[in-house]
């Protein structure tokens, strides 16, 4: 503290407080002592100041409160609420977005399944029909075989039996022919038809 | 006198005024309160006036700011402490920027006198023991039974809690008090010495070099001090209202 003193020998009184009088003298401590408006050496412990101090700072503290509480206090605490509600939506859009995507990539999945099952069902659907087609072309194609052939030997039974009725014709000529070669008598109709039907029948 | 360290906590009068031969003087200290109210306040109302989505610098200091004393106070005094939230916030912005502002060479340090830091605390306990009684009534007392002591202790204890909570202003108040007034004092001693080593010639000079480490690394722990002291009152502050809050809390 000696450096303090000494110092204070080279500027003595060189910026005293404007209420301290000339005459102050300064010990090795520093404090300031003697007749400064008869108050206490100590600054913070002069109670001469303290009615000022008090009246000042509840007219500062109180408007710094009421400053805070009316304006800074709504603004912040707003603009903390805007962020965490604009971050609460974006979170909120991006998981809708997000199960949006899911819905169609479902809904494409469940689309494909559908085409391939479709797809198989037209295939299906096809083979089935060109069976059938192939099918009733061919009962068509039988039927008229069949037809062909029922009319085939119907007209065969029909010569068979035109046939078979001019059998008796022919046979009845011949008969009469033979008749009159052999006897050279006159056989009644009558008799060779008989005989052709009896020969017939026994045939 | 500028190397005097306790001339810096002199009270000078600006423009003197007087009511019923009561001193109410502009003095410098009032000047200084008058700057850390604007400097506060107006930080925080100019950095928040873009009201941006995204923060600036200057805004997020003051959402950190907001948000830092409003954890502490949910942490202290949980989330119905909520409603002195604008009483911690401006205890807490005023202490720092007042305390802040006397790291300012030639600055008056606010903080520095024991009558300001003793009504900041007087205002918190006060509020402590009117809203206890006002909310719990005589249930606020219990306060001072701490639950699970055995009889015969009870009026040892009690009177233990008493005299802690008598105490809670004073140290309160003490605490930043003295913290910033040894502060200041020492770094002016120290800053002193350089002055005065320089003026002693070339070995002055080259000694002076320690103690101008020491002012620099001092003036570093100040302002670490500063802010450290506006959290204590802070946070002492909400411990203080959790008391009023939940009286057997504890």
């Amino acid at each position: 503290m000696f450096v303090t003193s000494a110092y204070a020998q080279t500027a003595p009184a060189a910026s005293e407080t404007p209420a301290a009088p000339a005459g102050e003298v300064h010990t090795e401590t520093g404090v300031a002592h003697g007749a400064e408006g008869g108050s206490a050496g100590f600054p913070p412990f002069d109670s001469s100041h303290f009615a000022s101090q008090l009246l000042w700072l509840v007219i500062t503290f109180g408007l710094f409160y009421l400053v805070i509480q009316k304006v800074i206090m709504p603004r912040v605490g707003g603009i903390l609420e805007d962020r965490k509600g604009r971050i609460a939506g974006d979170l909120e859009e991006a998981g809708r977005l997000k199960a949006e995507a899911d819905a169609a990539v479902e809904t494409y999945e469940k689309e494909l399944a559908q085409a391939r099952s479709k797809a198989n069902g037209i295939a299906e659907a096809a083979r089935n029909e060109a069976k059938a087609k192939a099918a009733s072309d061919r009962a068509a194609i039988e039927a008229e075989l069949a037809e062909k052939l029922a009319a085939a030997e119907t007209r065969i039974g029909e010569i068979k039996t035109k046939a078979f009725a001019e059998v008796g014709a022919i046979a009845e000529d011949t008969a009469t022919a033979i008749v009159d070669q052999l006897i050279g008598g006159k056989a009644t109709g009558e008799d060779i038809k008989a005989a052709v039907a009896a020969a017939k029948q026994g045939a | 006198m500028a190397n005097d360290p306790i001339h810096q906590f002199h009270i000078n009068t600006i423009v003197p005024i007087e009511v019923g031969g009561i001193d109410f003087s502009f003095t410098n200290a009032s000047l200084f309160m008058v700057a850390t109210v604007a400097i506060a306040a107006g930080f925080l109302y100019f950095s928040t006036s873009q009201r941006s989505l995204i923060p600036g610098r200057a805004q997020s200091v003051a959402e950190m700011s907001y948000e830092f004393v409003a954890n502490m106070l949910r942490e202290g005094a949980g989330s119905q402490g909520m409603k002195f939230f604008p009483l911690v916030l401006s205890l807490f912005m005023f202490i720092l920027t007042a305390n802040l502002l006397g790291m300012v060479p030639y600055f008056f340090t606010v903080t520095s006198q024991i009558i300001v830091t003793f009504a900041l605390s007087m205002l918190v306990v006060g509020l402590v023991v009117v809203y206890g009684f006002y909310k719990h009534g005589l249930r606020f007392l219990k306060l001072f039974v701490p639950s699970g002591v055995p009889g015969v202790l009870m009026p040892l204890v009690i009177s233990i809690e008493v005299i802690s909570f008598i105490a809670r202003p004073i140290s309160l108040s003490v605490r930043l008090f003295a913290n910033m007034l040894a502060g200041h004092i020492t770094l002016k001693v120290f800053a002193g010495f350089v002055a005065s080593l320089g003026a002693l010639g070339a070995l002055g000079i080259g000694t002076a070099i320690l103690p101008l480490i020491m002012t620099v690394a001092l003036t570093g722990l100040e302002f670490l001090v500063a802010f450290l002291q506006a959290y204590v009152f802070a946070v002492l502050t909400c411990m203080y209202l959790n008391d009023a809050l939940h009286p057997d809390g504890h």
